[in-house]
């Protein structure tokens, strides 16, 4: 396989996760597919890595899944918060910031 | 493209990681939506393997799939969530604009790497396989990164510390 398949592979996983954030209206799921376009970042730098012949790639990755999981963390006990005050996490009825 | 065993199988890798990845944001239960990320994962930490990875595949499944789907599926069950609405019921012009953005952002991106690379980079580099060892990151990542490496504990101190701070009973 050569680099373009592993590049058009990441960009449709994120357009899926763009496309999920936009559609979906439970937080949770939101969530998630944030952690799936971190996913497919990844995905880039790893591949750009094994093709460049280049380590610091990896190391990013690295680093930026020790930062997804402190993001996962925080996320989670904002909307758990969240759910304690409105007890609801549908993002239409969560709308104080709005004006 | 040449059909042999490799390429089958990174094809295969990729199909899964696409239909799961669909599979996620179209399933209603937010349970079904986060096993299927979890295929999702597992089928992308195959394609690390094949992209001569091992290190980052096997910190994949244990920090992805293992550690961060935990910490979903565990919320997901305490706040005993009900299925969202069907997909039709609530199919307005918003829903519909959203996924032509969505598409369009594919293309434009996708244009733009397929013809920043065209031709280019048609096998992997050779030295792709020692380089994704445990060891050789590990190397790097205790010499050149050392700094970096230290300082990422911090990020993960903190958030332990804000998680326990927001998700108390009496938060003010």
């Amino acid at each position: 396989m050569e680099l373009n398949f592993y590049l058009i592979l990441a960009l449709l996983l994120f357009s899926i996760g763009v496309i999920g954030v936009l559609t979906r209206r439970n937080a949770i799921v939101v969530f998630m597919c944030i952690e799936l376009m971190l996913n497919s970042v990844n995905l880039v730098f790893v591949s750009f890595s094994s093709f460049l012949g280049n380590l610091n790639g990896q190391i990013f990755v690295f680093f930026i899944m020790t930062v997804a999981a402190a993001e996962a963390a925080i996320g989670l006990a904002i909307i758990i918060a969240l759910y304690r005050n409105k007890s609801t996490i549908n993002l239409d009825e969560i709308n104080i910031l709005k004006w | 493209m040449i059909w042999n065993a490799e390429n089958i199988i990174t094809l295969s890798f990729a199909i899964l990681a696409l239909g799961s990845a669909i599979m996620m944001i179209t399933r209603r239960n937010p349970i079904t939506s986060a096993l299927y990320l979890i295929v999702n994962f597992f089928s992308i930490s195959g394609v690390y393997l094949m992209l001569r990875s091992q290190f980052v595949a096997i910190i994949q499944i244990l920090v992805y799939a293992g550690a961060i789907m935990v910490l979903f599926l565990f919320v997901i069950m305490l706040l005993n969530l009900s299925g969202e609405k069907k997909m039709m019921e609530t199919f307005s012009y918003k829903k519909i604009s959203a996924i032509i953005l969505g598409l369009m952002l594919f293309a434009s991106l996708g244009i733009t790497a397929f013809f920043a690379f065209f031709g280019k980079y048609k096998t992997m580099n050779p030295n792709a396989e020692i380089m994704g060892t445990i060891q050789s990151v590990g190397k790097e990542l205790y010499t050149t990164y050392s700094f970096p490496f230290e300082l990422v504990s911090f990020v993960l101190l903190a958030a332990i510390v804000g998680a326990i701070v927001l998700a108390q009973k009496k938060f003010e």
